[in-house]
């Protein structure tokens, strides 16, 4: 810390604003991996360009209104800053395995606390909110018999919004520094007095820029759910995901409109020097735990709620069974749906609140775990005397269900307030959040990947490498994480990067184990994704529904068309296309007619840019860059809604085309 | 039409599929989440408000030794700040009553009448906070003065781009007409615009008139 500080940010010019030489990060472990990705990316681009492929990511991809490919690049995502999120966690491993003895280990405190910010802010918003929105993105309107979303052009605009914030994060790795702060940058530290430099600007702008993004795709998944389910699919015949992800659009909806208004007052406490959070004139930076936290609690259950869905759908797919008390299941979701609005304080029993205060949530906190428990039990009912297959989708939920009720029931502990005064802010605490956020939301997502991918590209994954991954994976979390409880419950503080007690040093090494494991579970799964592309012939899937699925997007082609569905299915009960099975119905193959669907267009993409770029101008101080991109953003947006066409008509000889070849694979394929 | 369907009764293929499948859809009319989505947005942004106002709460008495609320507002100035909003809300109604009627230039002239009102009202807006900054209670005083500043600038930077959008609506209309997705829009604006009222009725009352008690 001592040397960095050394370093003089302060200078300013009106064309650069605080932009200088010294913004590239002289530490040589930054200067390689700087290296290696701009050798990368030239290649990358160089490779695209080679083949000839802008075109085609520009027409079909980037300026896409379609959801599933929206979803897809969501997922894509998320997948990218996964691999940057889980090396921040493999450098920490390491260095907290070495730090003791006098040993500095190789991370000074100026790097090593931009690591574990960096590491909390990219898995929460942009790999766990991205996977979890690219799955809603790709399932919702499949589940629920739409051909889009309500509002598609918002869709691809959400999408790069995201994509802005996260290559604003990307941006501080080798531009300046990201803050130092811990994933809510509390202030006084956050404060500009404590943070002088860029590292908070970076903080607040890539979660505002995201922020709009998940708020209006929020919007759209609602409009979405309330307003374009297929004839017949009541409230309580919606798929489990489909009711889930509701929620969760509710909670995003009514949550992340708080994170935007706090955001904005420590930036006007940075940029102009007011007054909400400083510690002098009359400003409150408890104030700015508490209104973090009513955005934090709910998120925790914007993330976790849907993977609920994931479960579900698998669960009972898996086991043959319709869902065990399908109505128990919406209802918990519900409780669990409002309950997480009630909870925020437990975040910070130790502030001093009172007993009354501190019991009331820690009471409404420990009320969470019934609901939550009456879903396990419905999983386990559907289990009970069902055919379960135990494929790959099926074997994480499983290891859901075990790791994760570990993860709840330390939650419970760490509920009570007087137990939490001894384990708040420790290694305990760590242990928890990761076993339910790794056992709940990358299991859940690890499941959904597995049992959705066929669906998505028109091939199965493979079985083995599959397998690999898993067994890397799971007790790989397990030798990881448990040190970390052990650790807590001596009294290790979070976030330390050097350690006086050489008896200590034995769980480090052992949770740095795990995290070895844990990258060799990661390896596997990408290997999986490589030799599934490669081997895509042998593991085609031509019947659309690989798993004797139940749910609506099983009954359509794999990958499905443009359109989804050539007629709209008409639902009679829960299960929609188990029900139209065990009906035989067969799918209508003549009296197609033209599809009515939204075109494309460029202005998320555009408009997105011109954030990114106002975004990092408000950063540096660049002023006239920020306000020629702020016009920009606004005019272009007007210009946009100049633009009335927005729609066209798929002809029904492409219908027919389409829906011929669909009938050719099915008898090819002998279903 | 939708109830479970017996298979104990032999439907023939045709009558399962017309059970299953909507065979004669029609285009589904455009816009129609528009409302309820714009709807969701408000309440969304009603939140942010919310914060605000809660800010105000934990912060309104945090003087610092400054200025307080009775020594810097002027309720008359205030109150012919709320008349000037509340008459561009009622003028807006007129805006959408014409519509209603196809009269496409009496839209027009009302949003017109709407904007000078909406003018009035940013213009007094920014003479109060040109007047307390002059006088040396700038944001950068106090805790209440923040919270104050940042609530009321808030609503006022909302009307700001409620007033670019209404002028944005009216060259579309000049364009256009009053068509559907232009009808849509002066919709959407009207909630923004009244949900703008309704938020400066609690300003009004909670950070004017109880600051003034």
């Amino acid at each position: 810390m001592a040397t960095e500080a050394a370093v003089d940010h302060s200078h300013w010019s009106p064309l650069l604003g605080r932009l200088w030489l010294d913004a590239i990060p002289q530490e040589p472990i930054v200067l390689a991996t700087f290296v290696v990705v701009v050798l990368g990316g030239i290649a990358m681009v160089g490779a695209l360009t080679y083949f000839k492929l802008w075109s085609y990511l520009w027409k079909e991809w980037f300026t896409s209104v379609d959801h599933k490919k929206i979803g897809i690049m969501y997922m894509v995502l998320g997948l990218v800053m996964f691999l940057r999120g889980f090396a921040d966690a493999v450098m920490m491993r390491i260095q907290q395995s070495m730090a003791f003895n006098g040993n500095e280990g190789y991370l000074n405190a100026h790097h090593y606390d931009q690591i574990f910010t960096a590491h909390g802010v990219i898995m929460i918003f942009f790999v766990a909110m991205p996977f979890v929105t690219g799955l809603m993105n790709y399932l919702v309107p499949l589940q629920i018999g739409a051909r889009d979303v309500s509002f598609p052009f918002l869709n691809n605009f959400s999408f790069w919004m995201t994509t802005a914030g996260a290559v604003l994060v990307m941006m501080s790795l080798f531009i300046g520094e990201f803050a130092q702060t811990g994933w809510l940058a509390y202030p006084p530290l956050s404060n500009l007095a404590y943070s002088p430099w860029v590292g908070v600007d970076y903080y607040i702008w890539a979660l505002q820029i995201a922020g709009v993004g998940t708020l209006l795709s929020g919007v759209n998944l609602i409009c979405t759910i309330v307003k374009m389910r297929a004839p017949g699919m009541t409230m309580m015949r919606m798929p489990i995901f489909t009711w889930t992800s509701l929620c969760t659009n509710i909670l995003i909806v009514a949550a992340f409109p708080v994170l935007t208004a706090v955001m904005t007052m420590l930036s006007v406490d940075r940029y102009l020097g007011f007054n909400f959070f400083s510690n002098d004139f009359g400003g409150s930076p408890m104030m700015y735990v508490n209104l973090i936290w009513i955005w934090g609690h709910p998120e925790v259950y914007i993330l976790i709620l849907p993977l609920f869905g994931v479960f579900s759908e698998v669960t009972s797919t898996f086991s043959g069974k319709r869902l065990f008390g399908y109505s128990s299941m919406v209802y918990a979701t519900l409780v669990i749906t409002i309950l997480s609005y009630l909870v925020w304080l437990h975040h910070f029993f130790t502030m001093g609140s009172g007993a009354s205060v501190n019991s009331f949530f820690g009471i409404t906190t420990m009320v969470i775990s019934i609901p939550t428990g009456a879903k396990l039990f419905n999983w386990l009912f559907t289990m009970y005397r069902g055919r379960i297959r135990y494929e790959l989708p099926m074997m994480w939920t499983i290891a859901f269900m075990l790791t994760f009720t570990v993860g709840g029931m330390t939650g419970v502990l760490l509920a009570v307030p007087p137990a939490d005064f001894v384990l708040h802010n420790s290694l305990f605490l760590i242990a928890h959040f990761h076993n339910v956020i790794i056992g709940g939301v990358l299991f859940g997502l690890f499941a959904a990947i597995n049992f959705w991918w066929p669906k998505a590209f028109g091939f199965k994954l493979n079985q083995f490498w599959g397998k690999v991954s898993f067994w890397l994976w799971v007790p790989g979390f397990w030798v990881a994480f448990m040190p970390l409880y052990v650790l807590g419950l001596m009294g290790v503080t979070r976030r330390m990067r050097v350690f006086d007690d050489p008896s200590l040093q034995i769980w480090f090494i052992i949770a740095g184990i795990g995290a070895a494991m844990i990258a060799g579970g990661i390896g596997a799964m990408l290997v999986q994704f490589a030799v599934s592309i490669w081997k895509r012939e042998e593991l085609k899937e031509e019947t659309g529904d690989p798993w004797n699925g139940r749910t609506l997007e099983w009954s359509t082609s794999s990958p499905p068309p443009e359109y989804n569905f050539a007629f709209t299915p008409i639902v009679h009960d829960i299960d929609a296309w188990e029900d139209m099975k065990r009906c035989g119905v067969q799918r209508p193959t003549s009296g197609f007619r033209p599809i009515h669907m939204p075109k494309g267009t460029g202005t998320g993409v555009i408009l997105a840019a011109l954030s990114t770029i106002c975004g990092f101008a408000m950063i540096w101080y660049i002023w006239w860059l920020a306000a020629i991109s702020f016009a920009g953003i606004i005019g272009y947006a007007i210009f946009h809604t100049f633009n009335y066409k927005r729609d066209y008509h798929i002809p029904v000889e492409t219908v027919e085309a389409t829906e011929a070849a669909r009938t050719r694979q099915l008898a090819a394929a002998g279903a | 039409m939708t109830a479970t369907i017996d298979t104990t009764h032999d439907l023939s293929q045709p009558e399962l599929q017309a059970a299953f499948y909507d065979l004669n859809e029609h285009d589904h009319p455009e816009g129609g989440s528009t409302m309820l989505g714009f709807w969701i947005y408000l309440m969304s942004d009603c939140l942010i408000f919310a914060m605000l106002f809660a800010a105000y709460g934990v912060l309104g008495g945090s003087l610092a030794a400054g200025p307080g609320p009775k020594d810097l507002f002027e309720l008359p100035l205030v109150a012919l700040n709320t008349a000037m909003l509340l008459f561009s809300s009622i003028t807006y109604g007129f805006a959408m009553l014409a519509m209603e009627k196809g009269n496409k230039g009496g839209t027009q002239l009302w949003l017109l009448v709407t904007a000078v009102f909406g003018g009035a009202f940013l213009s007094i807006e920014m003479y109060e906070f040109y007047h307390l900054i002059h006088e040396g209670a700038t944001p950068m005083r106090s805790g209440f003065l923040t919270a104050f500043f940042s609530l009321v600038g808030t609503h006022g930077l909302h009307v700001t781009f409620g007033m670019i959008w209404l002028f944005t609506l009216v060259v579309q209309i000049a364009q256009k007409g009053l068509i559907p997705a232009n009808k849509r829009r002066l919709m959407c604006l009207s909630l923004f615009w009244h949900f703008l009222d309704v938020i400066w009725i609690g300003v009004f009352t909670f950070v004017y008139l109880m600051g003034m008690l």
